[in-house]
């Protein structure tokens, strides 16, 4: 490695002591007068910033107590509120007695997901087939219920956590595939087959997702024959599902585009056929390729779902507003302010995890492949 | 439509790659052999299904509104709307047409994209340049800034600054005051607003005269450096003379605008420019939102200059100023570039989520109110997406050309 540039970020620590430390400091904190400013600026904007959050998101914050009478100090957190609202916030409007059904659907899904996140764990494959097709509609029966003697819980009771995981999981499960059949249509050598790939990705792809939701909720009615009503999550469902095939069609087109057409072409003098040679040389080469790059685009999704609230569904984020406008807690700003601050711990703990994982899939991946 | 973190911007301008990868070698169009054959029917296959489904639509749509009697067509543009917009850049009241109210909301989401591309570029520069400089702590914040912001939905920031921030702030009278010309309460931020004064015209008269002439001998210089290897003195001697006339001549016009200040007059304030709290919200979410994107988009671009480069430039004995200069940028502009305008694609199309604070955006005005009260769902969306795809379109058109215009010419 090459000290000039990497000698700053990567400092030699044999073991501690106040010369090693003095030195560090000199070299990455105080390198030239310019560099000292910099420092205490920082220091001072360190200072403004994060002794008054700790004190009033910690130190000051109401968290034992019940009812809004606990959360008297107004310039403090009121985590009480968070606790008060806390079976809303993850289950929604779900009937108390039927929860044990969302329960069972997470439990499930917190089993597949970790067997398909973790390192050398056998038959993955068939697990992540699992999780494609087998869970998804289990989950859904669950939820859903009117069959096998459960009672039917009607999508506009689904609301917090669990209707944000449904959409979520939903919108990746069906866009995953879909986006691989487009990407592999928008490089067909069929001109009729390429047009139509492209024209459907680039529109997705060029309008907002707010707006295809507001289609969804009231252009969607006049595409169906009269009489035929679909469900509003059913529809924002599939809104969600083509929006985000065009993205994850782009990610497999990258993926496609890396793999060196000399593959193709031993393929093909080894005898192969076009679709074995797609199926067992070009694609797992590809996905393995697009990984991260999927990995990422789940991160996009999850952070979308907040969107379904403006056609009137009630995911994680509307939910927690809705406890805010509950007369009850209108006792001050400062409970407002613990609610979005705890909606956004939430979106960025699974963000930032998916993110760090996606990192070291990267880091993972890379490593027996030359260096470019 | 968020700030992804794909390959997206990179995956699309591989022109060259495109002919080596993959992908099934073209046919030859000589005979009609069953693998061709196939091919036809295929696509001949995919039309037909594409045709009958748009077909099967219309037929339904054409069905639907003939049942529920709503005219079809564009005449509602020229009907009075009858609502009013909190903004309007141009003038506009509740008399106005529909297709008034569509050019205010189309201006409102122009703005608020233009100020906020501007904004989140500052920023996104600033803390991209921070995370990879040499001073441990200033690297850290920035770092810090990154995860933290992209990691949390854009709507859920834009909730935070409208409802948690914005919103709370005192009335006019108690308002938060930087000097005696801007206040900020929970009506939104008043701004002094600039008045020309007679002199102002000479003043911007020579102001682009001097940008004129400067360019002019700018352009001038570097062919002549081109040319001969140096920069002739008489160049730069001229430079100076235009400087000097031009501040001569704007100081003895004095100042070319006088600066109205907005006053409180009994429970709000009059005068000078009222920004509304909407306005602001998102300006602020999108454009602290889209700089963690770009911010990253940077940093990528400077680390993707190779060492070899650097060490090539400090071999020859270029100061670091010229390093970044003639080395790293325009190397780091190519990388940076795609992605660049892909963000700014991506930011444009986040305004709409103004609809979900009701700013008067495109997206709220148009395909929320307007739609709602004519009932024309099906022309106010094909207008409004319309509008959106034009919108990518062009942006895409423009990084396209500029990447052919930049792409590394290879011998």
């Amino acid at each position: 490695m090459a000290r000039g540039i990497a000698v700053s970020r990567l400092p030699a620590r044999p073991a501690f002591s106040a010369a090693a430390a003095l030195g560090w400091s000199r070299r990455n904190l105080f390198a030239s007068p310019f560099h000292g400013l910099l420092t205490l600026a920082s220091m001072w904007l360190l200072w403004l910033v994060v002794p008054p959050l700790v004190e009033w998101a910690i130190v000051d914050a109401a968290w034992r107590g019940s009812g809004p009478a606990a959360c008297a100090n107004k310039d403090a957190g009121c985590w009480v509120f968070i606790g008060a609202r806390f079976e809303q916030i993850v289950f929604g409007p779900y009937p108390q007695a039927e929860r044990w059904r969302i329960e069972v659907v997470i439990a499930l899904a917190i089993v597949g997901v970790s067997a398909l996140l973790a390192p050398r764990v056998p038959a993955k494959g068939w697990i992540g087939l699992a999780m494609m097709t087998a869970y998804p509609l289990l989950a859904g029966v669950l939820l859903a219920g009117g069959v096998l003697g459960l009672s039917p819980v009607s999508t506009s009771e689904w609301g917090g956590l669990t209707l944000t995981l449904v959409v979520a999981a939903s919108s990746i499960v069906l866009s995953m595939p879909l986006g691989l059949m487009l990407a592999l249509a928008r490089r067909s050598s069929l001109p009729v087959v390429r047009i139509a790939a492209v024209a459907f990705i680039e529109f997705w792809r060029g309008v907002p997702l707010i707006g295809v939701l507001f289609m969804a909720a009231s252009m969607f009615p006049l595409f169906m024959p009269s009489g035929v009503d679909i469900d509003k999550l059913v529809r924002a469902l599939i809104a969600f599902a083509l929006f985000n095939s065009a993205y994850m069609a782009e990610v497999f087109r990258g993926g496609l585009q890396a793999i060196p057409r000399g593959q193709y072409e031993a393929a093909r003098a080894l005898g192969l056929e076009h679709w074995p040679i797609m199926a067992l040389v070009v694609l797992p080469q590809a996905i393995r390729i697009v990984i991260p790059g999927l990995v990422n685009t789940c991160i996009g999704i999850f952070k979308e779902t907040t969107l379904i609230l403006v056609i009137g569904l009630f995911e994680l984020l509307s939910v927690i507003q809705a406890g805010m406008a509950d007369p009850e807690w209108l006792i001050g700003d400062h409970v407002r302010e613990t609610g979005y601050l705890f909606a956004a711990f939430g979106f960025w703990a699974f963000c930032f995890g998916m993110s760090r994982y996606s990192a070291r899939l990267e880091a993972r991946l890379a490593v027996g492949r030359p260096a470019e | 439509m968020e700030g992804r973190r794909t390959v997206d911007g990179a995956a699309v301008p591989l022109i060259a790659g495109r002919a080596k990868t993959a992908r099934p070698p073209p046919r030859r169009a000589a005979a009609w052999t069953p693998a061709r054959l196939r091919g036809l029917a295929l696509q001949a296959v995919v039309a037909a299904v594409i045709l009958a489904f748009f077909a099967y639509l219309a037929h339904n749509t054409a069905t639907n509104l003939a049942r529920l009697g709503v005219n079809t067509g564009f005449q509602f543009l020229d009907r009075p709307a009858g609502f009013a917009i909190t903004q309007h850049l141009v003038a506009y009241n509740e008399a106005s047409t529909y297709g008034r109210a569509f050019l205010v909301a189309l201006l409102n989401t122009v703005l608020v994209s233009a100020l906020g591309i501007v904004l989140a570029t500052i920023i996104g520069f600033t803390v991209g340049l921070a995370r990879l400089s040499g001073n441990w702590l200033v690297a850290r914040l920035a770092a810090a800034y990154v995860e933290t912001l992209r990691n949390v939905p854009l709507l859920l920031q834009i909730f935070f600054w409208y409802f948690a921030v914005l919103r709370p702030l005192p009335g006019p009278r108690q308002s938060l005051a930087l000097g005696d010309s801007i206040f900020l309460n929970n009506r939104g931020l008043y701004l002094p607003a600039p008045v020309a004064e007679p002199d102002a015209a000479v003043v911007a008269l020579t102001l682009i005269l001097a940008v004129g002439a400067m360019i002019g001998l700018a352009v001038w210089s570097r062919h002549l450096r081109h040319r001969t290897g140096r920069t002739p003195r008489a160049i730069v001697l001229a430079m100076a003379c235009v400087v000097g006339t031009a501040a001569f001549v704007m100081a003895s016009a004095g100042s070319p605008v006088a600066w109205e200040r907005p006053v409180l007059v009994g429970f709000n304030f009059r005068g000078g420019i009222a920004v509304i709290p909407e306005f602001v919200a998102m300006l602020l979410a999108l454009s602290i939102y889209s700089a963690a994107f770009i911010a990253e988009i940077v940093r990528a671009g400077v680390l993707a200059v190779p060492k070899g480069q650097l060490d090539a430039a400090r071999a020859q004995g270029l100061k670091q100023w010229q390093i970044d200069r003639f080395v790293v940028v325009p190397q780091a502009l190519r990388v940076i570039i795609p992605p660049l305008t892909s963000q700014y694609l991506n930011l444009t199309k986040n305004s709409s989520l103004a609809a979900a604070i009701a700013y008067p955006d495109l997206m709220h005005v148009f395909a929320g109110t307007s739609l709602n009260q004519t009932g024309q769902a099906f022309e106010v969306m094909a207008i409004t997406m319309a509008v959106y795809l034009g919108f990518s379109l062009v942006i895409s058109a423009l990084m396209n050309w500029y990447n052919r215009a930049t792409a590394l010419v290879e011998r």
